[in-house]
């Protein structure tokens, strides 16, 4: 059975049916001592079921070394939202609630190529030339 | 959180990890986060609070440039 409720699912679809380019999420787990590991697997893969343009590739976080090193993941259960290109963003616990709106949200900025920042925002932005590493903690709702 | 992610994708030098606090305590605590959302930048100084996208940019940039040189008279 699903994670993701049927009257959701058409909803979700809906908003998916926006992306333009396609997107992958590469989801790091570990078979033991995770909470909510298998929920979010799960989730995720409900997810990706619902476009032809998401698609979703999982690595076995004791296991999968190179690709761990590759994406720098260093806890799971973890979820890189990418295209062509790792464009740094990460979720770390289940994306559900709240955050599962916010995942959506990633998918499609991802997808279009585009922030959709104002364009006050985007040329401030051009002065961080070195790395900058956010984290955003939040909680279930 | 979804500023952080637009950050991410305007700019390839910034990351944004969204972290469920409840399924990282031992990070949340390192971080003293109490109440969320919380923004750790570059693991040092952080932001409380959800706030409008002008705002949180400046705040972010604050904490990564350093102070403008005060004005020589």
């Amino acid at each position: 059975m699903g994670l993701i409720r049927d009257e959701d699912a058409g909803e979700i679809r809906q908003r998916l049916k926006e992306m333009v380019n396609p997107v992958k999420l590469v989801h790091f787990t570990q078979e033991l001592n995770l909470e909510y590991g298998r929920e979010t697997q799960q989730l995720l893969q409900n997810l990706t079921e619902l476009s032809d343009k998401l698609s979703l590739e999982i690595h076995n976080f004791l296991l999968d070394k190179e690709k761990v090193t590759e994406y720098g993941v260093d806890k799971v259960p973890a979820t890189v939202v990418r295209d062509g290109m790792d464009h740094g963003i990460r979720f770390y616990g289940i994306p559900a609630g709240y955050e599962f709106s916010t995942l959506l949200d990633a998918i499609l900025a991802v997808s279009r190529g585009d922030s959709g920042l104002t364009e006050e925002s985007r040329e401030k932005l051009k002065r961080v030339v070195s790395p900058l590493h956010l984290e955003v903690f939040v909680t279930p709702t | 959180m979804r500023l952080a992610q637009q950050f991410a994708v305007e700019n390839e030098f910034i990351r944004a990890d969204c972290i469920e606090s409840t399924e990282f305590p031992e990070l949340a605590g390192m971080y003293r986060v109490y109440a969320v959302p919380k923004t750790v930048i570059n693991a040092a100084t952080s932001i409380e609070g959800a706030l409008p996208e002008g705002f949180f940019l400046d705040k972010v940039l604050e904490a990564v440039e350093p102070p403008a040189p005060a004005e020589s008279s």
